[in-house]
C-alpha cells in the first residue's frame, strides 16, 4: 500500500504522467457515464434521416453522422468497446506472456530456448498483419478483435520477462534465495515477479496504447464489431465517403483514439521514470 | 570471432524461425470457415464442379501433407498460384513490391534525414523551447492513428488546397519501366513532369508513414546524446578543455549514434506495419494493399507469400542489424 502511495506521489509530480492519468480517468468517465453524458443517448441505434450529415451545433455538439446519430453521444459509447477490448487483451496477454518470460528465463537450455523462439515468431510479422488474418478468420466480432489483439501481443510480455528474469539471476539475493533451498516455484513466484512488476506495468500501460491503436485499425479495415456499433476505427472509415463536407465525422474519433492513446503512452512514461531506478538516475541527473 | 558466433547463432535459428512462422500463418489460413474453393468456383458450380476443383488446388489432402508440399514447394521459389488473380504469387508480390519499397525509403529516409538532427539538437538544447516543441511531436507520433492522419492530410491538403492528389501512385502511364521505382524511373529517363507527379502522389503516404518513425527517432537520439553527454568520457574530455563543438562532432555523435543503428530495425518494423494501413488509405498499389485484399477474399497462397516475405525481410533486418551493431561499437568488439 505504502508502494502504491509513493508511485501515486511521484507520478502526481510528472506533469506529463499527471496529463497521462488525467486522460485516462477522462475516458473511463465517458465509458462508465455515457448514458448520463450523451445528449441523444438513444442515437446509438435508433435513424433520424432527416438528421443527417448536420454540422456541429448546440443540439449536436460534434455534428451528426449519415444516419442522423448524434456523434458526440456515438463517441461515448464507443469509449466502452475501447476500453473492454484493451484491458481484457492486454489481461490476456499478461497472463500468456508473464509466465512463459518467467519459465524461459528461470530454465536454461531448449525448453527457454524453444519458448522465446516461438515469441520470436510472433514478434517477426508485424502485429497488425497477424491481428488482421487471425480477425478475418473468425469474422469481424467483438470477441473475435481481442482474441486476435491478444495472441499477438504476449510476445511482448514474455520478452520483458524473460529479459528481466535473466538479468536477477545474476543477483546476490536469487543466488541466496535457492542456495537455501527455495523451490523454483516459490523463487519465482516470491522473490524474483515483485522485482520485475515495475517494467511490465510500464509494459501493459504503453500495451494499452498500442493495443488500441491496432484495435481502431481493424474497425477501420471491417474487421472490427459490426455496425451499429459505435466502434471508432470504423466509424471513421464509414465517414470518408462524406468527406470533405462532414468533416467532423472522421475528425472526432481520430481525436478519441489519439488522446485514449497519449494518455497511455503518457502514464507509461511517467510510470517507467518512477518505478525504474536505472533510468531514474540518469534522468534526474540530465533532465534536472 | 565473436561476431562470427553471433552470425552463426542466428543462422541457426533462421530457418526454424522461418517455418515455425509458415506453420503459425499456414493454420491461421487453413481454418478460414469461409470455402474459398466455391468462391473461386462461383454460385453457378455444381457440388461435382467444386469437389473437381478442391482436388484440382490440392484442398483435399491432409493438412500435413499440404504443409510439407508447400514448403518443399517454397524451396524451389515457387509460391503456389493466387486463386483470385490466377497469377503465381511470385509474380503477383514482384509486380508489387516496388511501390511498396519505394514508399517504404523515401519514408525512412525523410525520417532519418528529419528525425536525427532534430533528436541531436533536442538533446544539445536540452529543455529549450524546441525541445518541449519536439517533445509533443514525438508523444503525437506514437499516439495517432495512422489510417486517421492519411484521412486528414488528405482532407486538408488533396481535397481543401488541392495541392495534392487525392489516392494511388500515379494517373495516367508510368514512366518507362527500369527499375519499377517511379522516381528513379523518371529520373534516369529524363522525364521531369511524371518525376514531378509521382513525388507528388507520394508526399501524403510518405508523410503518414514516416511520422510514427520519425517520432521514434527523435526520441530515441535524444536519450541516446543525453546519456552519452554524462558519460565518464566525455567529462574527461571537458577537463582536458577539448573545444564543445570537437567533442560534440567527434564524439557524443559518433558514440550515440551506434545506438541508432540498432533502431533502424525496429523503425522497419514500424514502417512495414504502418504500410499495410498506410496503403490501403492511400489506396497504394503495394504489397500492403495486396495482403489486405488477400486476406478479405480468403486467398491463403496470397496471404501465406505476404506472411513468408514480410517475415524473411524482418527477420534478415534484425540479423543485419545485430551485425552493424556489433561492427560499429568498438565495446562490443573488444569483449
Amino acid at each position: 500500500m505504502s508502494a502504491m502511495w509513493f508511485v501515486l506521489r511521484r507520478l502526481a509530480r510528472d506533469r506529463s504522467a499527471l496529463l497521462g492519468l488525467a486522460l485516462i480517468a477522462l475516458l473511463v468517465l465517458c465509458a462508465l457515464a455515457a448514458p448520463l453524458l450523451a445528449t441523444h443517448p438513444e442515437d446509438v441505434f435508433e435513424l433520424h434521416p432527416a438528421e443527417r450529415l448536420k454540422a456541429p451545433s448546440a443540439a449536436h455538439w460534434l455534428g451528426t453522422d449519415r444516419m442522423g446519430a448524434d456523434v458526440y453521444s456515438r463517441l461515448l459509447f464507443g469509449a466502452r468497446i475501447t476500453i473492454v477490448i484493451g484491458i481484457i487483451a492486454v489481461g490476456v496477454s499478461l497472463l500468456l506472456g508473464v509466465p512463459i518470460g518467467l519459465v524461459a528465463g528461470h530454465y536454461h537450455g531448449w525448453l527457454s530456448d524453444l519458448l522465446m523462439r516461438v515469441s520470436d515468431i510472433f514478434l517477426a510479422v508485424p502485429q497488425v498483419v497477424l491481428a488482421i488474418a487471425i480477425a478475418q478468420t473468425l469474422g469481424p466480432s467483438l470477441p473475435n478483435v481481442i482474441l486476435a489483439l491478444s495472441v499477438t501481443y504476449w510476445p511482448w510480455f514474455a520478452r520483458v520477462v524473460y529479459a528481466e528474469t535473466r538479468a536477477l539471476q545474476k543477483e546476490v539475493f536469487v543466488e541466496s534465495t535457492s542456495a537455501l533451498g527455495a523451490s523454483a516455484w516459490r523463487l519465482t513466484v516470491l522473490h524474483v515477479l515483485p522485482n520485475i512488476a515495475s517494467p511490465i506495468i510500464v509494459r501493459a500501460s504503453i500495451g494499452m496504447g498500442f493495443t488500441i491503436l491496432t484495435a481502431a485499425a481493424l474497425g477501420f479495415l471491417g474487421l472490427g464489431p459490426p455496425p451499429p456499433t459505435p466502434e471508432w476505427g470504423r466509424t471513421i472509415a464509414e465517414s470518408r465517403e462524406f468527406l470533405p463536407h462532414a468533416w467532423w465525422y472522421a475528425t472526432a474519433p481520430g481525436l478519441a483514439i489519439f488522446l485514449t492513446v497519449m494518455g497511455f503512452n503518457l502514464l507509461g512514461d511517467g510510470l517507467r521514470d518512477v518505478l525504474d531506478p536505472r533510468l531514474r538516475r540518469s534522468r534526474t541527473a540530465t533532465d534536472g | 570471432m565473436r561476431l562470427l558466433a553471433l552470425l552463426l547463432r542466428r543462422l541457426v535459428w533462421f530457418v526454424p524461425t522461418l517455418v515455425g512462422l509458415l506453420a503459425v500463418t499456414f493454420v491461421i489460413s487453413r481454418v478460414i470457415p469461409a470455402d474459398p474453393v466455391a468462391l473461386v468456383a462461383g454460385e453457378t458450380a455444381t457440388p461435382a464442379q467444386v469437389e473437381a476443383l478442391r482436388h484440382q488446388l490440392g484442398f483435399d489432402r491432409p493438412l500435413p501433407v499440404q504443409f510439407v508440399d508447400y514448403v518443399a514447394r517454397l524451396t524451389r521459389g515457387d509460391m503456389g498460384t493466387s486463386i483470385f488473380t490466377r497469377r503465381p504469387i511470385v509474380e503477383d508480390l514482384a509486380h508489387r513490391l516496388p511501390a511498396t519499397i519505394e514508399l517504404t525509403l523515401v519514408a525512412m529516409i525523410v525520417s532519418v534525414v528529419v528525425g536525427i538532427p532534430l533528436g541531436v539538437l533536442s538533446a544539445l538544447w536540452r529543455n529549450s523551447v524546441l525541445d518541449h516543441a519536439l517533445r509533443v511531436v514525438t508523444v503525437s507520433g506514437l499516439a495517432i492513428a495512422s489510417f486517421w492522419l492519411g484521412i486528414m492530410l488528405q482532407l486538408l491538403f488533396a481535397m481543401r488546397l488541392g495541392w495534392t492528389p487525392l489516392n494511388g501512385r500515379l494517373q495516367g502511364f508510368p514512366p518507362q519501366s527500369i527499375t519499377g521505382f517511379y522516381l528513379v524511373d523518371a529520373a534516369v529517363t529524363s522525364d521531369w513532369p511524371i518525376f514531378g507527379r509521382a513525388l507528388l502522389h507520394l508526399a501524403l503516404p510518405a508523410a503518414t508513414l514516416a511520422f510514427p518513425a520519425l517520432a521514434t527517432l527523435v526520441r530515441f537520439t535524444r536519450a541516446g546524446v543525453l546519456d552519452v553527454m554524462q558519460s565518464n568520457f566525455v567529462l574527461y574530455e571537458r577537463a582536458m578543455g577539448l573545444p564543445r563543438a570537437l567533442i560534440v562532432w567527434k564524439y557524443i555523435l559518433r558514440s550515440a549514434l551506434t545506438s541508432t543503428v540498432t533502431q533502424i530495425g525496429l523503425l522497419f518494423g514500424i514502417l512495414l506495419a504502418g504500410a499495410v494501413v498506410t496503403e490501403a488509405v492511400f489506396d497504394w498499389p503495394g504489397i500492403g494493399t495486396y495482403a489486405v485484399n488477400s486476406i478479405v477474399r480468403s486467398d491463403y497462397n496470397a496471404v501465406m507469400g505476404f506472411t513468408v516475405w514480410a517475415g524473411a525481410i524482418f527477420i534478415v533486418v534484425n540479423l543485419l542489424v545485430d551485425v552493424a551493431h556489433t561492427l560499429v561499437d568498438p565495446r562490443e568488439r573488444a569483449t
